[in-house]
Order: structure tokens, then C-alpha cells, then sequence
């Protein structure tokens, strides 16, 4: 929140530092790129919500000050719009040199949009990372277009999300789980008040409404383009329909809803909760291993697939220290903090790397992770549903806030 | 502008109190060294009220006129602190975060210097009221009368110019009342100190056996 | 004399920030706001406002929370007072319900929903043998429609408040002869106190009743833990829309804080009529003569809503405390399946910035405004006389305006003057709120102090700074520590002014408390509200010890 403050009070003083223009950092020359991050700060703007990544983000922070020398600074955000929006507001009061962002955690509709204004250093620099190398982005089609944006190596991959749901198997018959959103509202009937989903535009409760209207939307192809919106509540339709009959089968018959994830698996520790869901698939398993959850907590997929997509890293146009943040980037990537990440233990996201591209050594680290008993293997996983454009997300929670969100 | 200036003791020169444009209390009088004037009236004649202008607290809403002097020093003039008007209260009011010793010692003028020789003067005071050996003693684990011989202590340690009496002796049983009389004007006495004695208790006017003025009647 | 400033830096802290506060929220509300380009007057962010869905129920909830809080601890402060002031069973709910003073809202919001919710406390305790249940019903409890858990997490707080005010109204209308004088006339316990002495308490407490109302028609903390969400109260609505990262937002924030002022003087202005309405009431019943004297079941009926209200507090922090060291503790079990301080052990680290930040302004804040607080009764008694009726009410401004009204513009008028977001300006919002409370207690133990000591003390020959310093002050060791006590636990309850002027940079364990809240980790939110109980609890202990420490040789000083 104070990144908010900060651009305000950018904006009231009307700094416009007029510095002459320097190069960026070339990533190719990745010793000059070594030598110059050596000793610079770098402001790391991400999601500070959760304990164990923080605590990860913090180890990160160690090793590059042991390795690299540079200081990590993790800023920790609410939400990601306000680091886009202190860019912004730096641009705005005309402070293109020194920034007060250096590296962002980011995807989907903050990427669209500061790609759409320009926002980021230029020109692509995350394909020539020297960790490159490893990504998978063959059959990781999410790692170069993100919410349908093509990347451009504007953006450096940091990890994967699927939408996986959990359940108790000590009192949910594995038989009945559903295996599509049609399954799923069919299983409601048959047991209401047991689901629900936070409150959108919680991040987790607008993944499940993209979830059914990519499975209910008749033109799938809609969802690549921008909304529009002479057919909007026409190709909509299917979900809000869906939603009118779903809503009153759930928990509290819809007229209260989780706040985000956390209370959503809290709820499911209760027993007030038979089937939850998160973006990340070893969540329960980690939820298990710090008493949160039983060890009767188990996964599932949808057979026809579920929304997928990647979190990146990128580094704003006017950062203070570019190469510390190429650095950040580059180190985040390798296999040692992509499998650290992948530890249940410790954090638990799944990893942007091509298993088969690394050596004996690094691929043994991936081995050697206990992925816990409540996570599907990756070819459990079933098939990745590509994230609608931006613009769908900000439509539909609008919509589903004056059908819903102001209903009693 | 009048005879007082020449002479000792007390003097109360054309002293009017009024509240609300009534006047409560009207008095000239003197009273010489080591000799006491009674003051009675019935409560809420305004007795009090006369001890507190002459001590300097007297509350704004009254309206004071004349002037108040001991010897040639015009008091009512001066700040409280500077009056040096020993008070006693029908409460001994002993400071209750201090030993008996520090009730002394905080009374004890600041030119008496160093803390053997301080000390030695708080003791001989206590002992000259009869509670020798007392000093590092609790006041709230004194008997009654203890408390009220602690409080004359004090007051006299000050080395006051008068001696302002606020029916010091109401709240004090018949038999100890009548020791801490003789014990006070006895003291009054022998260190040649003028008092104002206010009471409605004829007894202590008695006692006291100087003039008597009545207001309030 | 330095006891001259007193008035002047109260006075001055009291009302600056609150009238520049307010200017800089209504400013904006009519689109001026010239840092994010708003140059001219517009109706623009109110019509935006008007336009929001469902704005009208928001604002509808908010007026009815203030006005059913406000009546309904009222109501229950009075019947109590009436029917069993004087007894053993009243100064026994007394010692009860006084520490709850102390315990933060957001606290004793977190204690009711632990409590009360369908996989809480309660329930547990009673599933499956009682009610039969393996899994928690599908209640909605918390977060009801119709706020009533939210208004009941306000009413249990604001009991203690109003009873605190009340026993200090007490003893000036002589309750003891008059309640006999009434008895004799053959009225009732409850009837003959309301007819005769309640009248006369009243006009005392009415201010810190108006501070309810503000309080409960703008909350936030207690909104979000308790509230309804489909929509929120209006308060929450517009601290979203303050919090929301396009800058934009602000005007229509502005324009929603205006309508909360609105809001809140409305339902001040509504309270007014009530007022009318039931000393009338008051009066036909006085003057046709009700005895009223079957009143017992009354009587115990206002024991156990005290009663009730004390101890489910009580209950959900010891609950609150469990959570905090369990491990897996599924419904319906009553107790956890396993005790483990892992929660803890990760918690701490990241407990240090907060805790800090929380002590630092708690203590600085709370010993500047005690200094204020001593300088301005000095000064009374400089000048001889309390301050007016005025002076009162200025003094309970920054308690009556809601606090969103001013903060929003605070906030702005502290990142124009470049010190958003530092510890000076979070430890000045929060003297803003302390000041009151510091003020309020301190004067009537400072007045009660018998002058004959200062008077005996200037025979003495002692100038006035020394017979404040040696005789005063040390005297009045315990009230001033207690109101230290106070004004610390006022300092950590504090949630808003430090979310707003602290800006997410400066958090304390309240503010990191109900952020949290929205996740529903049960374990940290223990931990938090466990630290933010104890912290008052700690402070009161020190302000108990120390004197007793101190003046341990002087039995006078002990009590």
C-alpha cells in the first residue's frame, strides 16, 4: 500500500528528475552484467501474503548477497496493481532514471499492462538470460504468452499454476467428485452448503469464474481477443446462468463467501467445506505438513482440463538497478531455487524448467523432492486451459460484483 | 498610612472578604508574638476563607481588600511560598510518600546545610514533640495523635512567621485533644510565633485564651 | 509558565488535524485534488458514488449499527446500573468488565467469531453429544446480512466503555440517599433509579454515548472481521476503494467519507429524537406514578447480558489463545489433537518490525499526551476553574467525528508536507486519539486531589514547581501511570490511523492483525490477537507494580 503513498507523493511534488539517457544492460554480456550488479540494491516488489514464500524470497535474498553481491529488498505488496501503479506515477512526474521498482512479481493483467504502456525495460532480455537455457517453453506454451499476450522476453519465468482441487477423503467419496464444472454443480446438488469460492476479485475466486466460462462459452476463441462488448452478456450468459443456479447450493447458500484462499482451506480443516481449489497443486500437500490440513486431504482435476498459466519476473523501464535485477532473475531461474521452490516443505511451486535439459547433478535435485501425498504428478495434472485475455477477468468481476456482490 | 509598620506580630489591616458583592468578612486586628487570636463562627461563615487570604490561596471568585502584615512585612504582597505561614489542617495531611523524617527534612529551610546537620535538626524536632527515634517510621502506621504531634513538628521546622490554625484540633479525641492544645500554643509560644486560630469549638477558644472574634453572626 | 501551553497544544492537536483532516477529505469529494489533476469543482466523484451498486444499503447498514450499538449497551449499561448499583454482584461485574476496556476491537472481534461461528467454540463444545453434529451446520453466523454478530462484537465493547463512564457519573448524584428516598416512595429498584437519578447522569455521559455512535456507524476493524460483505458497511467499502491502487480512486473515496460524515450525523441527529422521545416517555410513566416494582426479572435479565458479554469475550480470547499453540484441531473435537509452538516460532520473526513500531508510538504517543494531559489541569488550577462545556466537547472531537471522515484527508495533508508514512506522523495520529482518553481520565482523580497538601507545602516555603514535583506528582504516581496504561491500550487498539497514516510501511500488531483476518489462518490470527491482549494487560500490570514498587514502605501509597 505505501507504494501507492509513494507515487502519490511523486505526483504532489512534481519531482522530474531530467537525467540524460543510459543503456540498458545487455544480458548477452553477462560478466559486464555480473560486475555491474555487484553491489546494488534491488527493490523486489511482490505479493507478501503468504509466510513460507516470503521466508523463500528471503533465502533467495542470502545467496545473492553471498554470491553475487547484491542486496535483495523484498517490498512486500497487497497487490501487484500498486507497483505498476507507483511505475506509472513515475513516468507521469517524468522520473525515467532510478525508479523505485527494480524486479516485479507479475503476470496477466499487470503484465498487459504496463507492456501496453511501455513500462518495461527494453528490448527482450529474458530469453538471454543464461538460465534460459533450461526453460521449458516448448511444452510450456504459457511461458511465452501470458493471459494471451505474447511475452517478447519482456518477462522472466519464475513458476506454474494450475488450478487443482482438494478434498478430505476421510468423509468425500472419491466416486462422486466431479469432473467438470456441470459435475461439479450436480455434485452441489447433491451436497449443498459443502462448496464455494472466495469472493471475487479475490485473485483465486475470478480464477474459478474464467474456470467455468472456459469450459460453459460456446466460442472458445472469444477468450483469446478483448472483450467485447456488443456480445458480452450474450456469450456470458452460460456462466452467469450457471452461477444463478450455483450460487444458492453453496456455503451459506451463497450470501457470504470466503475472503481468498487461506479461509477457503481453513474452512475445508473445519469440515464446513468438502471441496476446495488453488492455483498451486502441492498447496495441500504443504497445508499437511504444517497441521493445517489432515493427512486425508487429497487432490483432484477436471478430466477436460483447468486454467494454467506462469509467473514471471520483470524489471520496469526506469529501475534503479537493472543488472541487480537481471541478476535476481537469472539466479531465481536456476535449478537449485527452481527446485528449492518446488519443495513442498518450503514453498511447493511447481518449476518453469524442461526436466530433460539439465545435467545428472540438477535433475536429482528435482528427484529428491518429496512432493508429499496430498499432489498429483505432473501427468496427473490433465490438460491446461490457456488464461482469457485480461480484459475478460476485470469484465466479468465487475459483472459479478452488482449480480452478487451487493445481493443482500 | 497606619501604625503597624513599627510594630510586631500580626496585623490584620482593614481585611475585607466579599463574595458576590457581600461581605463576609471585615477585621483589623492585631496579635502579637506568641499570642493568639480565635476566630468562630458557625460553618460556612467564611472562616476558612479568612486563613486562606492571609496563607495566599484564597479561591478567585472571592474579592479581597486591606493588607495583612507580620512585623513590617506586608505579606499579602508576596507569594505564598514566600509568607512562610505555617498551616495546620483538622487533617495532619502528612505527605503519605514520605518517611516521617522526609516530612521533616522537606520542611526544613534550605539554609540549614548538610545532611548531618539537617538531620540533626529534624531529629531534635521530633524529639521536641515527644517522638524521638520515629523518623524513618511509615506516617500511615501512626496512631492519631502521633500524626497530628508530626504535623506541629513540621510546621515548626519550616521556621514559619505566624502559625494559620484551621480547627486543627475538631477531628481529635477528647483526651488527646486537649494534650495537642496545650502542646501547639505552648509551641506557639515559645518560638514568639503569632497565630489565627479559627474554631467553633469554645473549648479550643478557651484555651487559647486570647481575643475572640466572631463573624458570620 | 509551562502549564500555559497545555491548553494551547491540546487545543492544537485536538482540532488541527481534524478540521485540515476533514478539509482534505471534502476538498477532493468535489474533485480538487490538484496533486492527481482534479483542478476544478465537480460533482463528478459523488455522482460516481451515487452510482456505485448498492451504496444505499452500505450506508442504511452503517446507520443502523451506530444507532442499535449505541441503544442497545445503553439500555444495558442502565438497567444494570439501576437494579444492582451498590450491591457486592455489582462491584464483582465491575472488576469483570473493567480490564475488557483495554482489550483491542479487533481482538475482541476475533474472540466473538472463534466463539460463535458454526465450527467454533461453542458448538464444538456441545457436538457431537448434545446436538448431534459431526461437521459444523451451515449457519451463517459470522458476516450476517444484517450485521447483527458485527453490532454484537461493537455492543460487548462499548459496554465497558459506557459503564466506566457511568460509575464515574455516579457518585455526584448521591445514588445511595437517593435510591433510599425513592425505595420509601414504594418504587421499584429499576423504576425509581430510572425516574430519579438517571436523568441526572445522563447529560454526563451523553458525549461518550455520541463517540459510540461515531464509532460504530464508521468502524472498519470490527466490519471486516464480523460484517457482512455482500455489500460491507459503508466505512469498509471506502477504505477498499482508498486502498485500491488507481490513484483515482481517491475522489470517489473522498466523496464516500463525505457520505459517511453525512451518515454519522444523521444517526447523531436521530439519537437526539430518541432522546426526546423516551425522557417523554420517562416523564408520562414518572408522572402517572409506575412503581414498576415487579421488576426482577429485569433485574437478572440486565445481570446476565453483562455477565454474557464478559465472559464470551473471556471464552473467545481463551480460545484465541488455544489456536495459537494447536496443531490439527478438527470440528468437532473440543480440544486441539496436538500443542505445538511451531506456529510461534515461524510467527516471531516477522512479529519484531511490528511490535517495535507498536511500543514506539504506543509510548510516545501515550507520554506526550499524558504531559499534555497533567500541563493542561495544571493549568485549571492556575486558572481556578474546569474548562466549559466547549472545551469538553472539543476534547471529545477527534471521538466524535468519524475517524474516516478526517484520516483520509490527514493522510493527504502528510504526504503534501512530505512525512506520509513516518514514524512522527504516525505517533501524531495517534496522539490525536489518545489525547481524549488521557484527558478524560486523568481529571477526575487530578481534581480529587486534597489542595490543603499544596497549600500546607507553599507554608512551608516551597515555590510552586517544587511542590509539584515533590508533592504532586509523586502523589499522583498511580493515577498517571494508570492513565498511561490507558492511553498505551488505547495506542495499540488503534487500527485505522495507523493503516492510513502509516501507509502499509508502518504496521503495528493490530493493523497486521486484521489483515491477516481476511485469511482465516486461525493459528497467526491467535498469535496476533493473543500479543494484542497481553500488550494492554502488560502495561496495566507495570502501572499496578510500579507504584507498589516504588512506595512499597508507604501503606498510605498502596491504593
Amino acid at each position: 500500500m505505501h507504494k501507492r503513498v509513494l507515487s502519490l507523493a511523486l505526483l504532489a511534488l512534481g519531482m522530474a528528475p531530467a537525467l540524460a539517457e543510459t543503456t540498458n544492460p545487455d544480458p548477452r554480456k553477462w560478466d559486464e552484467v555480473l560486475a555491474q550488479a555487484r553491489g546494488e540494491t534491488v527493490y523486489f516488489n511482490a505479493w507478501g501474503g503468504s509466510q513460507n514464500i516470503n521466508a523463500y524470497i528471503e533465502w533467495a535474498g542470502e545467496e545473492l548477497k553471498k554470491r553475487f553481491g547484491v542486496t535483495l529488498k523484498h517490498v512486500k505488496l497487497e497487490d501487484t496493481a500498486s507497483a505498476v501503479a507507483t511505475v506509472v506515477a513515475e513516468k507521469a512526474a517524468g522520473r525515467d532514471e532510478a525508479g523505485s521498482v527494480d524486479l516485479i512479481w507479475i503476470n496477466g493483467e499487470n503484465f498487459a499492462s504496463m507492456k501496453g504502456q511501455g513500462l518495461i525495460m527494453t528490448p527482450g532480455w529474458a530469453e538471454q538470460l543464461p538460465g534460459w537455457a533450461y526453460v521449458d517453453a516448448e511444452s510450456k506454451p504459457t511461458i511465452r504468452t501470458d493471459f494471451t499476450i505474447p511475452v517478447e522476453g519482456l518477462e522472466s519465468p519464475w513458476g506454474m499454476a494450475k488450478l487443482v482441487f482438494f478434498y478430505d477423503q476421510a468423509r468425500t467419496e472419491v466416486a462422486a467428485l466431479p469432473q467438470d464444472a456441470d459435475g461439479l454443480l450436480a455434485w452441489a446438488r447433491a451436497n449443498p452448503g459443502r462448496f464455494s469460492y472466495p469472493q471475487p476479485p479475490d485473485f483465486i475466486g475470478s480464477s474459478f469464474l474464467k474456470q467455468v466460462l472456459a469450459e460453459k462459452i460456446e466460442d472458445k476463441a472469444l477468450l483469446q481477443k478483448p472483450v467485447d462488448e456488443a456480445n458480452f452478456a450474450e456469450v456470458t450468459r452460460p456462466l452467469f446462468d450457471y452461477l444463478d443456479a450455483l450460487n444458492p447450493l453453496m456455503w451459506r447458500s451463497g450470501r457470504a463467501y470466503p475472503q481468498n484462499y487461506p479461509a477457503m482451506k481453513q474452512l475445508l480443516a473445519d469440515s464446513e467445506l468438502d471441496i476446495i481449489f488453488a492455483f498451486n497443486p502441492a498447496e495441500a500437500s504443504s497445508a499437511i505438513a504444517n497441521g493445517e490440513l489432515p493427512d486425508t486431504v487429497r487432490s483432484f482435476t477436471f478430466l477436460g482440463g483447468t486454467l494454467a498459466n506462469t509467473h514471471f519476473l520483470t524489471i520496469p523501464y526506469n529501475a534503479a538497478a537493472k543488472a541487480g535485477a537481471l541478476v535476481t532473475a537469472n539466479f531465481l531461474l536456476s535449478p537449485e531455487a527452481q527446485a528449492r521452490k518446488q519443495d513442498p516443505a518450503i514453498w511447493g511451486d511447481p518449476t518453469v524448467l524442461a526436466l530433460a535439459k539439465l545435467d545428472a547433478e540438477d535433475r536429482a535435485r528435482f528427484d529428491a523432492i518429496d512432493l508429499g501425498i496430498a499432489t498429483l504428478r505432473p501427468d496427473e495434472l490433465g490438460p491446461a486451459f490457456d488464461e482469457p485475455h485480461p480484459s475478460w477477468m476485470e469484465r466479468i468481476e465487475t459483472e459479478w460484483k452488482r449480480r452478487y456482490g451487493v445481493g443482500n | 498610612m497606619n501604625t503597624g509598620l513599627t510594630e510586631t506580630g500580626l496585623f490584620l489591616d482593614r481585611v475585607t472578604i466579599a463574595l458576590d458583592g457581600r461581605e463576609i468578612v471585615a477585621l483589623t486586628r492585631r496579635v502579637a508574638p506568641g499570642a493568639v487570636l480565635t476566630v468562630m463562627g458557625p460553618s460556612g461563615a467564611g472562616k476558612s476563607t479568612l486563613l486562606a487570604y492571609v496563607g495566599g490561596f484564597l479561591d478567585p471568585v472571592f474579592e479581597a481588600g486591606g493588607r495583612a502584615y507580620v512585623d513590617d512585612l506586608e505579606i499579602t504582597a508576596l507569594k505564598p511560598e514566600d509568607r512562610h505561614m505555617g498551616i495546620l489542617f483538622q487533617d495532619p495531611l502528612l505527605f503519605p510518600h514520605m518517611s516521617v523524617g522526609g516530612n521533616l527534612l522537606f520542611a526544613l529551610p534550605q539554609d540549614v546545610r548538610g545532611r548531618e546537620a539537617r538531620r540533626a535538626r529534624m531529629c531534635h524536632a521530633l524529639a521536641g514533640v515527644g517522638l524521638a527515634g520515629l523518623e524513618d517510621r511509615d506516617p500511615a502506621t501512626l496512631s492519631g495523635g502521633q500524626k497530628a504531634r508530626v504535623a506541629l513538628a513540621r510546621v515548626l521546622a519550616a521556621a514559619p512567621r505566624a502559625l494559620l490554625l484551621d480547627e486543627p484540633f475538631s477531628k481529635l479525641d477528647a483526651a488527646l485533644r486537649q494534650q495537642m492544645r496545650e502542646l501547639v500554643f505552648a509551641k506557639a509560644r515559645e518560638s514568639g510565633l503569632p497565630v489565627l486560630l479559627v474554631t467553633h469549638d469554645e473549648a479550643d477558644a478557651k484555651a487559647a485564651g486570647g481575643d475572640i472574634v466572631k463573624i458570620g453572626e | 509558565m509551562l502549564s500555559r501551553l497545555g491548553p494551547v497544544f491540546a487545543i492544537g492537536l485536538l482540532t488541527a488535524p481534524v478540521a485540515f483532516g476533514l478539509a482534505g477529505t471534502v476538498l477532493p469529494a468535489f474533485g480538487f485534488l490538484p496533486a492527481l489533476g482534479g483542478m476544478r469543482f465537480s460533482l463528478a466523484p459523488l455522482a460516481a458514488l451515487f452510482a456505485e451498486p448498492a451504496i444505499a444499503a452500505s450506508a442504511l447498514m452503517s446507520l443502523l449499527t451506530g444507532l442499535s450499538t449505541a441503544l442497545v449497551s445503553l439500555i444495558a449499561v442502565m438497567l444494570f446500573t439501576a437494579a444492582w448499583s451498590g450491591t457486592r454482584a455489582f462491584a464483582r461485574v465491575q472488576h469483570l468488565i473493567s480490564p475488557l476496556l483495554s482489550v483491542p476491537h479487533a481482538a475482541a472481534a476475533f474472540a466473538l467469531a472463534f466463539l460463535i461461528a458454526p465450527s467454533g467454540l461453542l458448538i464444538r463444545m456441545v457436538s457431537p453429544e448434545l446436538t448431534g453434529w459431526h461437521r459444523p451446520p451451515d449457519l451463517l453466523i459470522v458476516h450476517d446480512p444484517m450485521g447483527l454478530t458485527m453490532m454484537a462484537g461493537l455492543i460487548v465493547k462499548e459496554i465497558p466503555f459506557l459503564l466506566l463512564m457511568t460509575l464515574a457519573a455516579l457518585p455526584q448524584v448521591k445514588p445511595a440517599r437517593t435510591r433510599t428516598l425513592i425505595a420509601a416512595m414504594g418504587y421499584g429498584r429499576i423504576a425509581g433509579f430510572v425516574f430519579g437519578l438517571w436523568p441526572q447522569i445522563y447529560p454526563q455521559i451523553r458525549l461518550p454515548v455520541f463517540a459510540v455512535i461515531a464509532f460504530a456507524t464508521s468502524v472498519v476493524d470490527v466490519a471486516a472481521i464480523l460484517g457482512p460483505t455482500t455489500p460491507p458497511p459503508l466505512a469498509v467499502r471506502l477504505v477498499g476503494w482508498m486502498n485500491d491502487p488507481d490513484l483515482s480512486m481517491r475522489f470517489l473515496a473522498s466523496a464516500g467519507a463525505l457520505l459517511q460524515l453525512a451518515v454519522t450525523a444523521l444517526a447523531i441527529g436521530l439519537w437526539i429524537g430518541l432522546e426526546k422521545l423516551a425522557a417523554r416517555l420517562r416523564d408520562r410513566c414518572a408522572g402517572a406514578g409506575l412503581r414498576l416494582r415487579a421488576d426482577a426479572p429485569v433485574r437478572w435479565a440486565a445481570l446476565a447480558v453483562m455477565l454474557l458479554s464478559a465472559l464470551a469475550i473471556f471464552a473467545g480470547l481463551a480460545a484465541l489463545a488455544l489456536w495459537s499453540v494447536a496443531g490439527l484441531w478438527q470440528f468437532p473435537d473440543a480440544l486441539p489433537a496436538s500443542f505445538e509452538l511451531r506456529n510461534w516460532l515461524r510467527v516471531l520473526p516477522h512479529l519484531l518490525e511490528p511490535l517495535r513500531t507498536t511500543l514506539i508510538v504506543a509510548l510516545v504517543s501515550t507520554a506526550i499526551a499524558t504531559l499534555i494531559a497533567i500541563l493542561c489541569l495544571a493549568r485549571e488550577d492556575e486558572m481556578g476553574h474546569p474548562p466549559g462545556r466547549g472545551a469538553l466537547a472539543l476534547i471529545y472531537l477527534p471521538l466524535i467525528v468519524p475517524q474516516v471522515a478526517f484520516l483520509f484527508g490527514l493522510q493527504l495533508l502528510f504526504i503534501l508536507i512530505g512525512s506520509a508514512a513516518t514514524l512522527t506522523a504516525l505517533i501524531l495520529a495517534h496522539l490525536v486519539f489518545v489525547l481524549p482518553y488521557a484527558y478524560l481520565c486523568l481529571k477526575d482523580p487530578w481534581r480529587a486531589f486534597d489542595k490543603r497538601y499544596d497549600q500546607l507545602a507553599a507554608g512551608l516555603g516551597k515555590p510552586a514547581w517544587r511542590r509539584f514535583l515533590s508533592i504532586r506528582l509523586p502523589m499522583m504516581t498511580r493515577p498517571i501511570l494508570t492513565v498511561v496504561a490507558i492511553g498505551f491500550s488505547v495506542s495499540i487498539g488503534l487500527y485505522l490511523p495507523t493503516v492510513l497514516i502509516g501507509a502499509g510501511r508502518l504496521t503495528t500488531i493490530t493493523s497486521e492483525a486484521v489483515a491477516l483476518a481476511s485469511g482465516g489462518n486461525r493459528r497467526v490470527i491467535g498469535i496476533y490477537a493473543f500479543l494484542q491482549m497481553m500488550l494492554p494487560i502488560i502495561g496495566f500490570a507495570v502501572a499496578t507494580l510500579v507504584p507498589a514498587l516504588i512506595f512499597r514502605r508507604f501503606r498510605d501509597m498502596q491504593v
